[in-house]
């Protein structure tokens, strides 16, 4: 959050790369259109609000397949 | 695996949390600012640099801040329990969403008390950190509150007959350093420090912990506020039983500090038992004596063998 200033609602990208999903620690995708990333694992989508990730099960969106 | 007791109310904490932040009362976030210096000051004390940094359940942005000052971080990264800090994303410290190896410091001040899982946090930041990596924490333990968790029982006991949990449980030193070890820690290096803070009267004191976002949020809390005339009693109590001659409340926190290394090969290890190749005798400059006649078996190699360091292999 310190130094490079990002564009409002863009997560940070380093951040991504050590985020997981908090269920399974699997790998996310990110869904850049959807804003949301995405556990296949957990079938979880975790939102991403106002650039922040939401990286809780509770607030995840539940999804098929 | 049976899941731990639920003590905390997580969601609720964090709602307090929030409101908190909002109301933002000046000078109830003392007792954040002398833990955030002392964590300063243990940080400064390691001279390395550290890539990638993660702060767990930050109540403030401010020690990030400082720790980026120190130049000593690459990039640090702050979970929150609410968005409501602005943190870099929301997280539960029980379920940390942080890959395996990932980051190389982790820091977290006066929030891992509301854990429900300690063992589990520990576990989980042991294995978000690359070794080598370092893990910095302070959290409130011992006999935090206890004077106001006395009054208050003391209190409902009189007025109501029972008395219902009001006050957190909070961890001991000993068990928090077991805890460390027995998540993986190296070098693990635990602490207490007391703090007593004075009040005018117990309201205020309560005043304070909802400022601070820790007002009670346990799960099997009674769901009635307490009542005024309880609320009252333990304040009458506080005052009989905690006062200083000038009438002043005291209110005691102890806050434990502790600190860890993901083990990596460079660091400090105990040798092994009889691998010493100097006598300890002559490394003191002594004239090595025999245990004597009252030893049972043997006494001249058992002397020996202590000097050369635990005698194994004999």
């Amino acid at each position: 959050m310190t130094e490079v200033p990002r564009p409002a609602g863009q997560a940070d990208p380093k951040l991504l790369e050590i985020l997981v999903c908090p269920l399974t620690k699997t790998t996310l995708e990110y869904d850049a259109a959807r804003q949301e990333l995405v556990s296949r694992a957990a079938k979880l989508a975790y939102p991403i609000r106002d650039g922040i990730p939401i990286m809780l099960p509770d607030e995840a969106r539940v999804i098929e397949g | 695996m049976a899941s731990p007791p639920r003590v905390f109310d997580r969601k609720l904490l964090a709602v307090r949390r929030a409101r908190a932040l909002r109301a933002a009362r000046p000078g109830a976030d003392f007792l954040l600012e002398r833990v955030a210096e002392d964590l300063l000051d243990r940080f400064a004390a390691v001279t390395r640099h550290f890539d990638t940094a993660v702060e767990i359940a930050g109540p403030t942005p401010a020690l990030a801040a400082e720790l980026v000052a120190t130049g000593r971080i690459g990039r640090l990264f702050r979970l929150d329990w609410t968005a409501a800090s602005r943190p870099d994303a929301v997280a539960d410290e029980e379920a940390l969403p942080l890959a395996p190896e990932s980051i190389d410091l982790a820091v977290s001040v006066l929030s891992l008390h509301f854990a429900n899982d300690l063992p589990g946090v520990f576990a989980q930041v042991r294995r978000a950190l690359k070794p080598d990596g370092l893990f910095l924490a302070a959290l409130l333990g011992g006999d935090t509150l206890t004077e106001l968790r006395q009054s208050l029982a003391e209190a409902e006991a009189e007025v109501t007959g029972g008395a219902s949990p009001r006050v957190a449980p909070f961890a001991e030193l000993r068990a928090l350093g077991g805890l460390l070890q027995r998540a993986g820690f190296a070098l693990p290096v635990i602490d207490q420090d007391r703090v007593t803070v004075r009040y005018a009267n117990a309201l205020e004191l309560m005043r304070d912990l909802r400022a601070m976002g820790a007002a009670s949020a346990l799960h099997e809390r009674s769901r009635k506020p307490l009542p005024r005339r309880v609320l009252l009693r333990a304040a009458a109590i506080y005052a009989e039983r905690f006062a200083d001659p000038d009438g002043r409340i005291r209110a005691t926190f102890d806050i434990v500090s502790l600190s860890g290394w993901a083990p990596h090969a460079s660091q400090q290890q105990p040798l092994k038992p009889g691998s010493a190749t100097t006598r300890l005798a002559d490394a003191l400059g002594a004239r090595e004596q025999s245990a004597g006649e009252r030893a049972i078996s043997s006494p001249a190699k058992r002397g020996r063998g202590t000097a050369e360091g635990g005698g194994g292999g004999a």
